[in-house]
């Protein structure tokens, strides 16, 4: 009988992370990311036996890339799974992979996360991801949706423009070591601050940027880890929430779900936390790789993820905690402000996270990374959670 | 450590879907029909309201998310409101329903209108971030008799009441 099984991640393979990648199709993107997985962890196509694969299927105008890219996934004749849950479709393909091992119905899944943000007008795409008739009339995608959160926590916070902007500089600094980024800038924050208002209140230099690119990870069971040359990443916690229904309803925060800042964060975070056993983030992560789509994200979202107190991000940023030496690094791989293929930047902070916790990031490794949050954010307003370590956990946590 | 840059984009080649068009046709179902019908003919602003917590929602659903229970009470709600979050945008980009970018600066806003519990995000006529504050007082602006045809836009904006 099949029984519920630990499971770590042993393979990781991206393709450079470039704006525009017009050397290769969406096809050949993937394949260049499944070979560089299936090279890292030592294997052949036919070891694997089962794929999940995902992207947001608007930008580039391709329904149906379960089946239209199997030769490049390598999922041809294997069981394969597509899933799609917009800016969160990387993390929750790692999830649907970890998943699938978990369950101890299959032993070595690839997740695949990929996009090219390139093929079509980003914005105008993720407008048609949302309600055709309440939300696409007055919606402008992300920058705006993210200005109205940003507008919203000054207002609550006193936080400033300028506090936003350290996280631009700070992510895009931390890129400098990561030759996979696609904005890699050593910028101050005047810099940053003189680019023009795209949605008040962010500017350019506040946005992620728009990115072509892939990312393979392959998870394996408990049984299976020691097949492969690299130490395992042991997954020891995932949550997820999606509570939205249309873009003006992340906003009644207040009425609706009694008090709480960002409820999808915030109800993920306590669940992860209380099956790992995470009471202090700041001391026991010793690395986070964050899905932070806009430099306020790097202020507000460490208050949802209990790294600080509401209202305590700017003072927790400018204390250096989060830069690299800082006592939690931050997106040491210059994370989704400097890069942003979309289906596969969920996917993007499991891999380096898993990285971190093997000792293999390279020039971006925090030495001696035991712990690492991975998260994925999306949609309207949702949030995907993963805590991977070093040490294999003592039992299955979900 | 280096990577491998790809080659430049010259010298590839780009197939364009031109200029075609796939339409759709959507339904608004029982509720969205009653909304749009209402402001195209009436002027008039409707919710729904949870018979379990009482919560009063525009955009109208059938079902209450936390409640999970089914709505059928419709509720007047008021044709103003405030503004609980807003932003001024300023760049530019496709709108997917007319293939068209949208012609900016435009102020955006999440309105609370009086009676609701949700908010309404939709254009209010200010683009001067100094101008607008949270809590501040807006009324809708409803397109010309003429020119309604059942649509959220026939709410042109929210004017701010200064």
């Amino acid at each position: 009988m099949m029984a519920a099984t630990r499971v770590g991640v042993v393979g990781v393979g991206m393709t450079v992370q470039r704006s525009t990648r017009r050397d290769v199709t969406g096809i050949e993107l993937i394949n260049e990311a499944v070979r560089a997985a299936l090279a890292d962890a030592g294997i052949k196509r036919k070891d694997i036996d089962a794929i999940v694969i995902g992207n947001m299927d608007h930008f580039e105008g391709i329904n149906y890339v379960d089946t239209w890219s199997v030769d490049g996934s390598g999922a041809l004749g294997k069981p394969i799974m597509k899933m799609t849950t917009g800016g969160t479709t990387g993390s929750t393909v790692a999830m649907g992979a970890y998943y699938h091992v978990a369950s101890g119905m299959f032993d070595r899944v690839l997740a695949i996360g990929w996009e090219k943000n390139s093929e079509s007008d980003t914005t105008g795409a993720i407008i048609t991801a949302f309600d055709p008739f309440w939300d696409r009339p007055t919606f402008a995608g992300a920058v705006a949706g993210l200005a109205l959160e940003a507008t919203l926590y000054m207002n609550e916070t006193g936080a400033t423009e300028e506090d936003a902007a350290y996280i631009a500089v700070r992510d895009r600094r931390h890129a400098l070591n990561n030759p996979y980024a696609h904005l890699r800038m050593d910028a101050k924050v005047e810099d940053i601050m003189a680019t023009p208002y795209l949605s008040w209140p962010i500017k350019l230099g506040d946005m992620c940027p728009r990115t072509d690119g892939a990312c393979a990870v392959l998870f394996a069971s408990e049984g299976a880890v020691d097949e492969f040359p690299n130490p395992p990443a042991w997954v020891h916690g995932v949550a997820d929430r999606h509570l939205w229904a249309y873009t003006s309803d992340p906003y009644v925060n207040q009425k609706v779900v009694g008090g709480t800042w960002f409820p999808a964060m915030e109800r993920a975070t306590a669940e992860l936390y209380e099956k790992v056993g995470i009471t202090d983030a700041l001391k026991q992560f010793d690395v986070a790789e964050l899905y932070l789509p806009y430099s306020f994200a790097g202020l507000r979202y460490m208050e949802s993820l209990g790294f600080c107190e509401r209202g305590g991000g700017p003072a927790l940023v400018h204390s250096g905690a989060t830069d690299m030496g800082g006592e939690c690094p931050v997106n040491p791989s210059g994370g989704v402000m400097s890069s942003n293929a979309i289906g596969a930047t969920g996917l993007l902070r499991v891999a380096e996270a898993a990285l971190q916790v093997q000792s293999r990031a390279g020039d971006r490794q925090v030495p001696g990374a035991a712990l690492a949050l991975a998260t994925g954010f999306g949609g309207c307003y949702w949030s995907d959670e993963l805590v991977l370590g070093k040490e294999k956990p003592d039992k299955v946590r979900g | 450590m280096a990577v491998a840059e790809p080659a430049p984009k010259k010298h590839y080649i780009v197939v364009e879907s031109g200029d075609l068009e796939q339409p759709f046709r959507w339904s608004a179902g029982t509720y969205g029909s009653k909304f749009l019908t209402e402001i195209r003919d009436n002027k008039k602003i409707w919710g729904i309201k949870c018979p379990s917590c009482g919560r009063v929602y525009v955009p109208l659903r059938s079902v209450c998310g936390p409640c999970y229970v089914k709505l059928d009470e419709l509720v007047p709600v008021s044709d103003e409101g405030s503004v609980v979050t807003f932003s001024v945008v300023s760049f530019g980009f496709v709108d997917p329903s007319t293939g068209q970018q949208r012609p900016v600066p435009y102020g955006y806003a999440a309105i609370a209108l009086d009676g609701a519990d949700s908010y309404l995000l939709h254009f209010i006529d200010e683009t001067d971030p100094a101008k607008i504050k949270p809590g501040d007082r807006v009324k809708a602006v409803f397109e010309d008799d003429d020119k309604r045809t059942g649509s959220l836009l026939d709410i042109k904006y929210f004017e701010l009441q200064r």
